[in-house]
């Protein structure tokens, strides 16, 4: 049965308090905005890239607790990391988020894996997936606006 | 059973009877409706979301349930015996509706898919007909998306424009700032009785009158006024008045949408199809009388009846005594919510009904709703499908508790708890 502790867990609860990367960035070269419309929350993701390299990353904007600190844990995942791996990242998190991840690949997620009872309530799937859809699109291409519907 | 279709006032209905109100017995009420008795995640059931749906009473879903089993048959087909029934059956339901708005024929009552249907079928079939380049249309600042699109899109179709009156800091309609845009272009107004978003509900005979010494027509969306305010359409002298079934304790699927005759004459044909003609040939068409005219193909029959039964219990009960219970509830639960540090109420109007918008600081909509869930208590998070007015208190979203004469202290108690652990959790 979905608890509210699998949802709320003290991880999310101290990243929703403290968002870490919680900024804009002047020398950004890539800037994506995310919109989730059923719930008119917005974010904004931006990234310095180096090559192939996420040399930063930072987040701005309005969400529920799970949305920003899916955001915040993100930002310190992917940090320093490379493309690819960044984009192995992201759809690892998108099949924990969904409940369609091995449990075996769980554990490579480090942190992120506290996100594992979101699956159990399908109306905040979309809450944590917000930033890592702006993400992608910002990996992708710059400048686009992404939304989650 | 017969019904005038001239200008006859109808004999008042009981419940319209001044009298005074004895005090609803709230415990007897929710032996009516089945669907409170249940447990939600473990808790008892608080369902405090009315005015996106209400609870339907057992004597509405008897009446649908005796529909399919015993009674279903088609309406203004048949020579057979179920076909007669379920035509009289039917008919008799638009008369019940009639005498619940005060209505002057039975004529003026359109059976629609709910207040959305009933909206656009007034945007197409009257503005979209008589408006033109230049020509305005006034709503306000607090309507709920289902009147707001439907004016862009006929604006669109006609090159009408849409202007909006302001609301202010409390919530509550401009009224000098919706006079002076009533002007010689506007040709047509459409206003909410009673806002989803705030619950304040506006002076609409008032409105009504300024348009009207202007002879511009007015809408009056009354989504939510029709289950919590007695609404009588001669009194208030509107032109059209929409609602729905499923927020007045019927089926959704189902909404009755009023007309002053004398336009729903001049309009031509929202919907073309069966029932909705006088006489058909492969050159063209005349149409049937009022109100079938409106009403295109096999209607909702079921839900109709339902509607019928959820008016039924509604009058058993009086909408005065309702009001007065539900005004007791929303002054109990605002000063409950307001007494928590950091909460503050969206819509502080003098004259509210039903419904406690509020946001709690630092803390999301969302998560207010779904730890409220967690304690098995239903709110609505979110834009409540009135993003203007969310962009006009500068909040994304906000938490709604809606309620409804079956809704109990205790039950404002069980919010008020969820709240505190909520700001426990999250604050």
């Amino acid at each position: 049965m979905a608890t509210l502790n699998a949802l709320y867990q003290e991880l999310i609860l101290d990243h929703n308090r403290a968002p870490r990367n919680y900024r804009s960035m002047d020398n950004a070269n890539r800037r994506v905005e995310g919109h989730n419309p059923l719930c008119g929350d917005r974010l904004t993701v931006w990234l310095r890239m180096e090559g192939d390299l996420i040399e930063d990353v930072a987040f701005q904007g309005s969400g529920c607790a799970i949305s920003r600190a899916s955001a915040s844990l993100m930002t310190t995942a992917v940090k320093g990391k490379a493309r690819p791996d960044v984009e192995a990242l992201v759809d690892r998190f998108h099949r924990l988020v969904t409940g369609s991840l091995d449990p075996a690949e769980t554990e490579l997620l480090g942190k992120l894996a506290v996100f594992s009872g979101i699956s159990q309530f399908p109306v905040r799937v979309k809450c944590a997936s917000l930033s890592w859809h702006a993400l992608k699109a910002a990996l992708e291409r710059p400048d686009a606006v992404v939304s989650t519907e | 059973m017969t019904f005038p279709v001239v200008a006859l006032p109808l004999p008042p209905p009981a419940s319209r009877v001044p009298g005074p109100a004895a005090p609803l017995d709230v415990q007897r009420i929710r032996e009516d409706f089945p669907i409170l008795h249940q447990r939600i995640r473990g808790k008892r059931l608080v369902y405090l979301d009315n005015a996106a749906t209400s609870q339907k009473p057992q004597t509405v879903i008897d009446a649908i349930t005796r529909f399919y089993t015993v009674e279903n048959a088609n309406i203004h087909r048949g020579v057979h015996y179920l076909s007669e029934q379920a035509t009289a059956a039917y008919d008799q339901a638009r008369e019940k509706i009639a005498r619940f708005l005060n209505a002057r024929s039975s004529a003026e009552i359109i059976f629609t898919r709910g207040t959305t249907d009933g909206i656009n079928l007034v945007a197409q079939s009257y503005a979209r007909t008589f408006l033109k380049t230049g020509d305005e249309i006034l709503i306000t600042g607090m309507e709920h998306h289902s009147n707001i699109v439907p004016w862009q899109l006929v604006c669109e179709q006609t090159g009408a424009v849409l202007r909006a009156a302001p609301i202010t800091d409390a919530g509550e309609l401009d009224i000098e700032a919706f006079e002076r845009l009533l002007t010689d272009r506007t040709r047509f107004v459409a206003v909410v009785h009673l806002s989803n978003a705030l619950g304040t509900i506006n002076p609409v005979k008032r409105l009504i009158e300024l348009a009207h010494a202007r002879g511009i027509p007015v809408l009056v969306d009354g989504a939510q006024s029709a289950p919590h305010l007695q609404v009588d359409v001669q009194e208030l002298d509107c032109d059209f008045f929409a609602f729905s079934g499923h927020k007045l304790y019927g089926p959704t699927g189902v909404g009755v949408l009023y007309g002053r005759q004398s336009l729903l004459e001049r309009m031509p044909p929202y919907q073309g199809g069966g029932d909705m003609i006088m006489t058909v040939t492969l050159e063209r068409s005349t149409w049937a009388p009022l109100p079938a005219k409106f009403e295109a193909g096999t209607p909702m029959i079921a839900q109709v009846l339902g509607l019928g039964a959820a008016l039924d219990y509604v009058s058993s009960i009086g909408l005065e005594r309702i009001a007065a219970w539900e005004h007791q509830l929303l002054t109990f639960a605002t000063e409950r919510v307001v007494g928590i540090d950091g909460i503050q109420v969206i819509g502080t109007a003098r004259n509210k009904a039903s419904v406690l918008s509020f946001v709690m600081e630092g803390v999301h909509p969302h998560d207010v709703g779904t730890i409220l869930d967690d304690e098995g208590v239903a709110i609505r998070a979110g834009h409540h499908c009135a993003q203007p007015v969310m962009q006009r208190f500068g909040v994304p979203a906000t938490a709604r508790a809606s309620f409804a004469f079956y809704n109990t202290l205790e039950e404002i108690d069980s919010l008020v708890n969820g709240l505190l652990r909520v700001k426990k959790m999250l604050a």
